[in-house]
């Protein structure tokens, strides 16, 4: 028998035509993906692998822990700045070390102007082209562009004369035949539905948005002093401010550079609101019976919290973005998560290119092991440097499967969104209520490819409001008369106990982000990082449970299985990160040499 | 036919005007003055978009972030109008066969005739297992896009030096695109940094294309242009520094008056990148103007020279005015010394100079 049935309820059928993608283009990192379809072409199988490997966490062994921000910052350029933030609170949690309220909302200013920049770009430079036909662009007419975009929001960019000028630039530009990133695309195929003015329209915020994006970032690199990769302090900000005293000027921050966090965080909520929000809605709204891709978002789902309104207080209730846990489909039911607790977050790795002591058992990040081991399953089809198919019966993924009390869970804006509306979170309903009325559909809408994708749009504008928020609540701070940014009474090594040990978390743009860290003698003796696309891109456990990329794909129809649309549009909506996701390692008895170095 | 740059902006909706204003903000973007805009207007005028193929091996993608960052051009200008990037696995609408086939394509049309863009870099442990594109090893597709290109820029740090994945004990022998047993012997310029400047990687892209040659390197490989000063040498604190005042703990006075950050770590006296001169994103800040110190991102082996917050060089002793000035001209290693010998001599400057204010 060719069927099996998963312990979280998915009927996996290997019977039917084998469809390799690989590379899965249009996300950070690499990865691959492997699905069976049925003669009606729908996917019966999904296997979803993550194919990198760099080893940062043996890296960190020996280092001073002050120094892991930098190092674990470069695990992902794309949600440059979370690991960092991640990893400061780690080492501040093992220190004790309280930071200063101006610390506070800065790294809550940064972390939130990232959920703004990672989503847009996401949705119109990764995401967008699921959905929008760039060629089909040609076909509209500028006028009714122009009333479509008219008709949906009050940007100020509407014209038939702005989308004429577009058009022409597209037309000219595909007319070349040098197509750039648009070659190849799959521009006949069936799966798109938009408009040619929606897709006029789509098109123009493409590269709209493209110009704007490196604005949003700019925040960054006033407080952070670079972007993409800015710098962070254990104990607070390295910003120091001078609002007027000598040599204000010269401060890293004074009334000038706050002015200039100001006109760019207005800037950044008119984009969102006006621009992404209202794109969103409209395209969505051709797509609403493309009801694919739920897996596991009805489910499992798990958030850790983030954005502490005070600084210093890392409970659920002082947390502006939820915490919580989903389980068994029992929705109205939300968890508490322990991050500390051994039995709650657990990796298996009897699927993934990794040895263990006892396969059959997980282990809590701060007692992690890791020791890669690179072997392919007998039902492989193809050499050890030549995959053709995957043999997912044995190790098949650089991911490890972590799994919260047994369970394979989904993270991200979805997750967070759903926990959020379940826990009576405000702001979060609120949102939710009026665009599930706006497009006319039940709240089950939200369990699908285009929820995930909607509740990170939602969410996207509600940080970039938070910004404002904390900007003005920093501003207020200053006024005060505090303006403190760094707590450097814990800074040196020389004061520190011999053997201590911390938990930092976030939540980064695709999801819950957890470090654990031991530090024995002043050096990190054991780093662990447990990231989103960990959760949603893991391969099987030990009981056999699919992770949430491969839940999410099942039972898709795919309109031409050679023209991977559907797969792609599924993927991308939890935002991939294989970078994150493929650089666990190591745990205290990982010296080098369990390396297997060649 | 092949369209030239020039005739692909006319037809893209640009007018003349427009475009002879873009060249003078070109050639102010590439530090030359007002008088080279004609000559990049004539380059622009006479050459098609050059296919650029941009692979990734083992990377984080701040260096294509930072890209999408550059303020002049816009990123946007570059990938349309500039040249042709044909093959990105992060942007590009094609996947799987599709993309892959476009590499062969590229091959076959342009041998010899197109820019292979390296971000990251190939592990060679494993077979080249720990990167795998295709089914098979990223080391593969690179020495292959490499036999066939005209020149490789090596994008950041991870492609020019090895960076975070080759720092010890680089577990996956994660090597930087030179020294990858087998590759073509192919130019290849160095632009490191993590990330590199956003403004700095476009500026190399456009200084190719204008000037129809590639940038002079120094004996690194980096292009000299951006990459031949240390942060320290036009940093704007850099007079704190020669008078001795310093950043003694973060958040302390000196840190709210902006004074040198040398004794809190600060790595730029031996760190070549223009940091200081071009800034970033759009010439706004650098790390030190956010007072944090230099970490270094554009050196080699930056991350196995001890804690970003110690100081450069436990060398006492007291120098003399003298060798600071010799500091330019020694090579990175000693100027870590020269540069404490100096701070040295600033302080005792400094403790001059109080002694006889009071």
């Amino acid at each position: 028998m060719s069927v099996t049935v998963t312990p979280n309820g998915f009927n996996l059928d290997t019977s039917g035509q084998r469809v390799v993608v690989d590379p899965v283009t249009r996300i950070e990192g690499h990865m691959r993906c492997e699905v069976n379809v049925d003669e009606n072409n729908i996917i019966r199988n999904a296997v979803s692998t993550g194919t990198m490997w760099r080893g940062l966490e043996v890296i960190l062994k020996g280092r001073d822990p002050r120094d892991a921000w930098a190092f674990v910052q470069r695990i992902c350029g794309v949600c440059t700045g979370t690991h960092a933030l991640t990893s400061v609170r780690a080492v501040e949690d093992a220190l004790n070390i309280d930071i200063p309220e101006n610390a506070n909302s800065i790294r809550n200013i940064m972390q939130l102007s990232l959920q703004v920049h990672d989503h847009l770009v996401h949705f119109y430079h990764l995401h967008a082209l699921d959905w929008v036909n760039p060629v089909n662009a040609l076909k509209a007419d500028p006028k009714a562009t122009s009333a479509l975009q008219q008709s949906i929001s009050k940007h100020a960019k509407s014209s038939p004369g702005y989308f004429r000028d577009i058009q022409t630039r597209v037309k000219k530009f595909i007319e070349s035949g040098q197509l750039g990133p648009f070659k190849n695309g799959y521009w006949t195929n069936p799966a798109y539905k938009l408009p040619p003015e929606a897709d006029l329209m789509a098109v123009a915020h493409y590269l709209e948005a493209l110009d704007f994006q490196k604005d949003i970032m700019t925040v960054r690199t006033i407080f952070g002093g670079k972007d993409t990769h800015p710098n962070w302090l254990v104990g607070g900000v390295p910003c120091a401010i001078n609002m007027d005293g000598v040599m204000a000027a010269g401060a890293p921050i004074n009334m000038e550079r706050l002015n200039l966090v100001k006109s760019i965080t207005d800037r950044t909520i008119e984009f969102i609101d006006n621009v992404y929000i209202p794109d969103l809605l409209a395209i969505a709204g051709f797509y609403k019976d493309w009801m694919y891709g739920g897996g596991l978002s009805s489910q499992a789902l798990l958030s850790y919290g983030d954005i502490p309104d005070r600084a210093n207080d890392y409970s659920a209730a002082n947390l502006m973005m939820p915490r919580g846990a989903i389980i068994n489909g029992k929705l109205e039911e939300v968890h508490e998560v322990d991050l500390r607790n051994p039995d709650e977050v657990q990796e298996f790795v009897p699927h993934s290119w990794y040895n263990y002591p006892d396969e059959g058992k997980g282990l809590h990040p701060w007692d992690g092991v890791t020791e890669p081991n690179y072997e392919l399953g007998p039902n492989t089809v193809g050499t050890k440097t030549h995959i053709r198919e995957l043999d997912e019966g044995a190790k098949y993924s650089w991911i490890k499967a972590p799994r919260w009390r047994g369970h394979a869970m989904e993270v991200g804006p979805l997750a967070r969104y759903v926990i959020g509306y379940m826990q009576g979170h405000e702001e979060i309903k609120d949102q939710v209520d009026g665009v599930l009325r706006h497009l006319d559909v039940p709240i089950t809408a939200l369990f699908s490819t285009l929820g995930r994708t909607a509740a990170r749009g939602l969410e996207a504008s509600w940080a970039a409001h938070k910004q404002k928020y904390f900007l003005d609540k920093l501003i207020a701070n200053i006024k005060a008369g505090d303006t403190a940014t760094a707590n450097t009474d814990n800074f040196d090594p020389s004061t520190w106990p011999s053997e201590i040990k911390g938990v930092g978390f976030t939540e980064a743009p695709r999801g819950a982000l957890g470090h654990w860290i031991k530090i024995k003698d002043t050096k990190i003796d054991n780093y662990q990082c447990v990231v989103p696309t960990t959760w949603n891109g893991s391969p099987r456990d030990n009981q056999g449970n699919i992770g949430a990329f491969e839940a999410s794909l099942m039972n898709t129809k795919v309109e031409r299985a050679e023209e991977p649309v559907e797969i792609l549009r599924t993927l991308h909506s939890f935002d991939p990160c294989l970078a994150c996701s493929t650089h666990v390692m190591s745990e205290e008895g990982e010296e080098l040499a369990e390396v297997k170095v060649r | 036919m092949q369209e030239t740059f020039y005739d692909v902006m006319r037809r893209q909706g640009i007018t003349r005007r427009s475009f002879l204003k873009y060249c003078s903000l070109a050639a102010a973007a590439l530090g030359l003055g007002p008088s080279f805009a004609p000559q990049i207007a004539h380059a622009m005028e006479t050459k098609p978009r050059i296919p650029v193929l941009w692979l990734h091996g083992l990377e984080c993608t701040c260096c294509s972030e930072s890209f999408i960052r550059s303020a002049h051009p816009l990123a946007k200008d570059v990938i349309l109008s500039m040249i042709s990037l044909d093959y990105d696995d992060t942007i590009m609408a094609a996947a799987g066969e599709q993309a892959e086939a476009i590499i062969e394509e590229t091959i076959q049309k342009y041998d010899g005739n197109y820019i292979l863009a390296v971000e990251g870099n190939a592990p060679l442990n494993e077979d080249g297992m720990y990167c795998i594109i295709g089914g098979k090893p990223f080391v593969e597709q690179l020495r292959h896009a490499a036999d066939h290109a005209k020149a490789i820029v090596s994008w950041g740090s991870c492609a020019s030096w090895g960076c975070v994945q080759a720092a010890r004990p680089n577990p996956t022998r994660a090597t930087p695109t030179h020294m990858v047993p087998g590759i073509a012997d192919k130019p290849i310029i160095k632009v490191p940094g993590c990330p590199p400047i956003s403004e700095v990687m476009t500026a190399v892209i456009t200084y190719i294309l204008t000037f129809e040659k590639l940038p002079d390197l120094d004996r690194q490989g980096r292009p000299k242009m951006f990459y031949s000063q240390r942060i320290h040498d036009k940093c704007y604190r850099r007079p704190h520094f020669d008078a001795g005042q310093f950043v003694e703990s973060f958040d302390d006075e000196g840190a709210r008056k902006g004074y040198c950050l040398y004794k809190v770590g600060c790595k730029g006296p031996t760190t070549y990148n223009a940091c200081s001169t071009v800034r970033w994103n759009g010439g706004l800040s650098f790390p030190i103007q956010a007072g944090h110190p230099c970490i270094g991102c554009s050196e080699d082996g930056f991350w196995d020279k001890g804690s970003f917050y110690d100081r450069l060089t436990k060398v006492k002793g007291f120098g003399i005015e003298a060798d600071a000035d010799e500091v330019g001209k020694t090579a990175a290693t000693v100027v870590g010394g020269a540069a404490a010998v100096h701070a040295a001599a600033s302080i005792v400057k400094h403790v001059a100079q109080k002694g006889k204010e009071e």
